[in-house]
């Protein structure tokens, strides 16, 4: 990578980090389910981004983290709650205004192939975005972001993204992205799609993007190791709440919520054959997901847990301080 | 398994428990496509024994799930397709067999599981039916034992309350238990051989760590030999007695799963191993990802087909491609320039 | 560093003449298992074929049936021959039977465009033909190779006029329906909710009418002229059009790439019309050519029920409607002619609808 970020002189790295650029307050996403009922995506989230900060967010399918990312964007917009972006509030608004207004946050999908027009060409997909705002782009503009991703302009240049490979996809992505100059970059799933070996690309590369734009980043995966590796905090979500707040080095040996355990607990052994890491069994019995269109009451991840009890079942657990910077919330828990 | 008693019963006669079950010999899946011919497959040999375990990794397009499906003899030459190399399963050419003998292979020796568990089922029949139908087909059950046995299976995979789950449809149960329907289907006429191909990678980590467990304490009642095909080392590192790395249709390297994990020779086994973020690392540690992407198989490197990506390749591995060679027992590389060479 | 190196991707490393390697030694391969058999299977079929066509036009000349029926198993021969010779040649993805559809279609619609410049004989002033032979029969080689009617007007040249009627009032029905269908169907398929449920209803109901009685009533309403006609029946390709455009528009807009155009701030009318527009209007384009196949009919009927486009002035159908009565039994060529016309290019349009519309399928947009 250090040969194509050459081009440019590095960013001057500048005192940053107690700036908070996106301040998310008790963020509700909930949408109408086929055949009546409503779908509880999010209930009610807070969270707040640093600058230059990564915060992953972490969870399996169904507990709300895609639906929260893209409720950040305003697409859809939530049901409910806040979204300050740099103290700029994005709920309420519609129309040019949102549009206006939220354009320092972008956003890279799961799926690097299909978030790419199929009938567009390589130099255009790349330009899209300062088009769409009446900016005009010129070519050194479109190889100087294409190098910086990774890609060889001249032998990109006029492909279609179904002659790229899947990385390839992504990096493109990545810098369609860039185009717009974003002050936060949310990333869902970008490296799910993509092979062991080129998701490390794109870790990297993202890593380098980073730090090279200064950008803070949000990023959304079900991975523990991939959003461990990325991070500096972490979130846990489950069924649409927070579980756990935790600082990325504290994961693996210091997670205090029965749920994170649980996932610990889940990855596969390879993933650390060298590491004897010290992951107690929680012992989870009920192995299924409650449906997210009748939450159970109380603290969400009480009928797998095995440490519920009465209370869990009435009272939502706060959101309590264990260390500075990692928060949890379970009654049970050793704080 | 509280049903093992009634289980005997219906148990077919009592197969032999040891010895070579299946054997892949220069087995080549050539695909014609409009581009030229995609050589998926390209020379693969292994043997498998009776309640072994081998697992398959590999990238997408290495060519692990054609492997797979050309054991199964789900391709067979013809216009499309062109196989050369034997596949010997329980002393018989899969290759030779008709589609009626294949047919009853399929339902009763092998069994097999797909990633996608909500494609192998079919929408508009109900559990029950899916179950009964094979064990009546294989076994010749009537009605209601047929019935009788499926509960038992599904009590087997671990479906809690089997009795109202067997009149439900595919849709109405999660993605875990959809795959653990499917493991019963690929179980009920008890195989030889379970055909595993990214059994779990739809399915969420904690699920994933469930089916896994399931299939490993149904092997060890049961006793088939599994082939576990995954592009995901984790899932396999821990299941598999040995585990092969496949790259552009070739072996790699091969060994049992301890040895390939601490000590592989094989660079690209070694790089993938590089590859993956560890849980016990700090965040950020800089990953040491593989440049470039993997070859084109219509016409693949003329050496060593890694030799573009390989940090060590040299004249040699332009030039001749490496054949599988032991570096100890059971452990087989193909490669010019081994790695870890003075640790071992 | 090497980063760069990852941009040799599978696809970019397909190295076309590599490719072409392939293809010739398959070829050759080909050819020597083949050997004498292949001269069998092209060259005996073409040229027998082309023996049978010349035998039907002089030995055979004058015989009525029996021409027609050699000259049609000539033609059958040398398509067969040349079928085979050109799967050889070019491949087996060759298809003979598209090249031949399009260049019947370029052939009538260059005839159709050029006809005032072309040596045709009169094909409606019924004054000038009054020296001409009447209910002549085909034959290729006199003034009249498709023969007269029973004004003495020239068929070849009513069947070049006609067409100019018949593909202008369908293609011009089919490019309305296609506008406007497609901009309904598209908005439909992205705003959904409302928007969808009232273009529903309205297509519904627009389907609910038998398309023939709708046409009828039309017909009494407007003038039978080019572009009354053309309305009319663009209604009949609305619906089809509409749901097609929202089948279409469905399955694209549920794909990321639309909404990371709204991530970046594009507009609603942006988002139609760069993101989902290209994607929509291939499969849109190819089944309007399966359209413009139906819509000759439906011109075609309803100028033989005497709605369309009024005698003398050409059109397939109401030649092919001249031949009411005792006609047909006595002079079949008065109908076969403009309904072979028909035929073709009705099969022509149809053949190669189907052959984009398998290319161009949303379903399989990705190779």
């Amino acid at each position: 990578m250090s040969g194509t970020l050459a081009t440019q002189p590095p960013a001057v790295p500048e005192e940053r980090g107690d700036e908070r650029v996106l301040v998310v307050d008790d963020l509700v996403v909930e949408f109408p389910a086929k055949g009546g009922g409503t779908v509880h995506a999010v209930s009610g989230i807070s969270f707040e981004l640093r600058d230059g900060e990564t915060l992953g967010i972490l969870g399996e399918s169904g507990c709300g983290k895609s639906s929260a990312g893209r409720a950040l964007m305003q697409l859809p917009p939530p049901t409910s709650g806040s979204v300050l972006l740099n103290d700029v509030e994005l709920v309420g608004h519609t129309g040019r205004t949102l549009r206006r207004k939220r354009a320092k946050m972008q956003m890279i999908f799961q799926d690097p192939v299909s978030s790419l027009n199929p009938r567009r060409k390589v130099k255009d997909l790349v330009a899209e975005g300062p088009r769409i705002w009446g900016r005009k782009v010129t070519e050194d503009q479109i190889r100087e972001l294409l190098l910086a991703v990774g890609l060889d302009p001249e032998s990109v240049w006029d492909r279609r993204p179904h002659e790229l490979s899947g990385g390839q996809c992504q990096r493109l992505c990545i810098a369609r992205a860039l185009m717009l100059d974003p002050q936060v970059l949310i990333c869902d799933e970008p490296v799910s799609s993509l092979d062991v070996s080129v998701q490390a690309q794109i870790l990297n590369l993202l890593e380098d993007t980073k730090q090279r734009y200064r950008l803070s980043m949000i990023f959304i995966a079900h991975d523990l190791a991939v959003v461990k590796n990325i991070s500096d905090r972490i979130m846990v979500m489950y069924l649409g709440r927070i579980c756990e707040v935790i600082p990325a080095d504290r994961l693996a040996e210091h997670a205090l919520h029965p749920y994170t355990k649980l996932l610990l607990e889940s990855v596969p052994e390879a993933q650390l054959p060298d590491a004897e890491l010290e992951v107690e069994e929680v012992g989870v019995t009920n192995a299924e997901l409650p449906s997210p269109l009748d939450p159970p009451s109380g603290c969400r991840f009480r009928t797998r847990c095995p440490l519920a009890t009465e209370i869990c079942a009435t009272e939502a657990p706060p959101l309590r301080e264990s260390v500075s910077g990692h928060l949890v919330a379970c009654h049970h828990a050793e704080v | 398994m509280t049903s093992n008693a009634t289980r005997e019963s219906t148990r077919p006669a009592e197969r032999p428990r040891s010895g070579t079950l299946l054997a892949v010999e220069d087995l080549r899946t050539v695909i014609h496509t409009a581009r030229g011919d995609l050589k998926a497959v390209d020379g693969v040999s292994f043997t498998l024994d009776r309640g072994e375990t081998i697992g398959i990794v590999g990238e997408s397009g290495s060519g692990k799930s054609v492997l797979g499906r050309t054991i199964m003899g789900l391709h067979t030459t013809g216009p499309t397709t062109t196989i050369s190399g034997r596949v010997m399963f329980d002393g018989r050419d899969v290759q030779s067999l008709g589609p009626k003998d294949l047919r009853s292979l399929w339902g009763s020796q092998i069994g097999m599981v797909f990633q996608d568990p909500m494609t192998a089922l079919n929408p508009v029949k109900k559990i029950g039916v899916h179950l009964t139908e094979t064990l009546r087909k294989h076994q010749g059950l009537g009605r209601t034992p047929a019935r009788e046995r499926a509960v038992e299976l599904l009590d087997l995979v671990g479906i809690p309350d089997p009795r109202r789950r067997i009149d439900q449809f595919p849709h109405e149960m999660s993605g875990g238990m959809r795959q653990r329907v499917v493991i019963a289907m690929a179980l009920a006429n008890e195989p030889a051989l379970l055909i595993a191909d990214e059994p779990t990678t739809a399915l969420d980590v904690t699920v994933q760590r469930q089916i896994l467990d399931l299939l490993g304490n149904l092997q060890a009642e049961m006793g088939m030999a599994i082939i576990l095909i995954s592009h995901n080392l984790g899932v396999v590192a821990g299941r598999a007695d040995r585990v092969a790395v496949m790259y552009a249709g070739r072996v790699a390297e091969t060994a049992d799963a301890k040895t390939l994990f601490a000590d592989p020779r094989h660079p690209y086994s070694e790089a993938l191993l590089r590859a993956i973020p560890r849980l016990h690392e700090p965040p950020h540690v800089r990953l040491a990802a593989i440049d470039g992407a993997p070859p084109n198989m219509v016409q693949p490197p003329v050496g060593c087909r890694f030799a573009p990506r390989c940090a060590y390749a040299q004249e040699d591995c332009r030039t001749v491609l490496p054949e599988l060679e032991p570096a100890a027992t059971g452990h087989l590389f193909a490669c010019h320039h081994p790695v870890n060479r003075g640790e071992n | 560093m090497s980063d760069l190196a990852q941009t040799t991707d599978p696809a970019g490393a397909m190295d076309p003449a590599a490719a072409a390697v392939t293809v010739v030694s398959a070829e050759d391969a080909a050819a020597v298992r083949l050997g004498t058999p292949g001269l069998l299977r092209c060259w005996l079929p073409l040229l027998a074929g082309v023996a049978a066509f010349v035998v039907a036009l002089v030995a055979l000349r004058g015989q009525g049936w029996l021409t027609a029926a050699v000259a049609l198993l000539g033609l059958i021969l040398m398509h067969a021959g040349g079928a085979a010779l050109g799967r050889r040649r070019k491949g087996p993805e060759f298809d003979l039977t598209a090249w031949l559809c399009a260049i019947w279609l370029a052939i009538i619609i260059l005839a159709a465009v050029f006809a005032p410049m072309l040596p045709l004989a009169e094909e409606q002033n019924l004054s000038l033909t009054l020296d001409q032979p009447v209910m002549a029969r085909p034959d290729l080689l006199t003034d009249h190779p498709l023969g007269t009617n029973n004004f003495g007007l020239d068929l070849l040249a009513r069947v070049i006029y006609g067409a100019r009627a018949s593909l202008v009032v369908s293609i011009g029905a089919v490019v309305i329906a296609l506008v406007v269908g497609g901009s309904i169907g598209i908005a439909a398929g992205y705003f959904r909710k409302l928007t969808d449920a009232t273009v529903g209803i309205l297509t519904n109901s627009l389907l609910a009418i038998p398309p023939l009685i709708l046409l009828i009533a039309l017909a009494t309403v407007l003038d039978p002229t080019l572009p009354n006609i053309a309305f009319a029946l663009s209604l009949m390709a609305l619906p089809s059009m509409v749901r097609m455009a929202r089948a279409s528009t469905l399955t694209f807009v549920q794909r990321e790439f639309v909404l990371a155009g709204k991530a970046m701030g594009a507009s609603h009318l942006r988002l139609m019309m760069r993101e989902l527009l290209p994607n929509v209007i291939l499969p849109l384009l190819s089944y309007g050519m399966i359209i413009v196949s139906v819509l000759i009919v439906a011109e075609s009927s309803l100028s033989f029920l005497g709605l369309g486009i009024q005698a003398p002035e050409p059109s397939w159908g109401n030649m092919i409607a001249e031949g009411e009565g005792n006609t047909f039994e006595e002079h079949p060529h008065i109908v076969l002619v403009p309904g072979a016309a028909v035929f073709l290019t009705v099969f022509a349009f149809n053949m190669l609808g189907e052959k984009a519309r398998k290319r161009f399928d949303p379903r399989q947009a990705k190779i």
